[in-house]
């Protein structure tokens, strides 16, 4: 269970990743931020913001159009 | 370290000032301030206009853009150069494009600019320019810092991506 999540279903490049910028930075390290996408783009976008910010992707999965992303705060 | 600097940084000179050409350096500075890059933007020339405190000037133009496709009911229009000789297509591609970018949830420029800001990206503006074009800095956004050419090599070359748009 992610300590807390974000929804950014609807929102286009590059809005998903600054919303999760957002989120992760009110998150205490270990903390886990679940993040809701309808953005297809989002799926190599969120691998590569987590390679670049140290955060680990623990999860990416898609299901009808959502894709549904877990990230640890490192 | 996810919230601190990765010590890496990008600069972009900004010169173009309208609607469309105002998103990538917003886009690339946003997101790579997200990716914790150190950002800089330098504003020279038309792209000043993106500094203006009030955005809702800014428009698009047809002329000579023969990749522009608008999509119209099903089918994509092109603008043919003769088209944007009359008043008002401007404003109306202009609005046509507002209204997409607001349907596709995509950001606007005031909105992603705000978000440069808030994330501390760095913004220089050209003051040769605003010399050239008797602006005064009281017509731009506070976080404006004033420079030149120097001031812009000065950081590019730190910098480990540079770009011009």
């Amino acid at each position: 269970m992610a300590t807390q999540t974000l929804d950014t279903k609807g929102m286009n490049c590059p809005l998903p990743i600054l919303k999760t910028k957002k989120a992760i930075k009110g998150l205490a390290t270990g903390e886990t931020l679940e993040v809701l996408s309808t953005d297809p783009g989002s799926v190599k976008d969120m691998e590569a913001f987590c390679k670049s910010t140290g955060n680990k992707l623990l999860s990416s999965a898609e299901d009808g159009g959502v894709y549904t992303y877990e990230i640890q705060k490192s | 370290m996810s919230d601190g600097s990765n010590n890496k940084k990008m600069s972009i000179i900004v010169t173009k000032g309208t609607l469309d050409w105002a998103y990538p350096p917003f886009i690339l500075a946003s997101t790579a301030a997200s990716l914790d890059v150190d950002v800089t933007l330098f504003f020279t020339f038309y792209g000043l206009q993106l500094l203006k405190k009030d955005l809702d000037h800014l428009q698009i133009s047809t002329l000579g853009n023969p990749g522009m496709e608008m999509p119209v009911m099903g089918m994509h229009m092109t603008m043919p150069n003769i088209v944007s000789a009359i008043p008002g297509v401007d404003a109306m591609c202009t609005s046509m494009m507002k209204s997409m970018i607001k349907k596709k949830g995509i950001a606007s420029i005031p909105e992603l600019r705000e978000m440069c800001l808030e994330s501390d990206v760095k913004i220089v503006g050209c003051q040769m320019t605003m010399d050239l074009f008797e602006w005064t800095p009281d017509q731009m956004i506070p976080e404006m810092e004033l420079g030149g050419a120097a001031t812009y090599m000065a950081g590019a070359l730190e910098s480990d991506v540079n770009l011009y748009i």
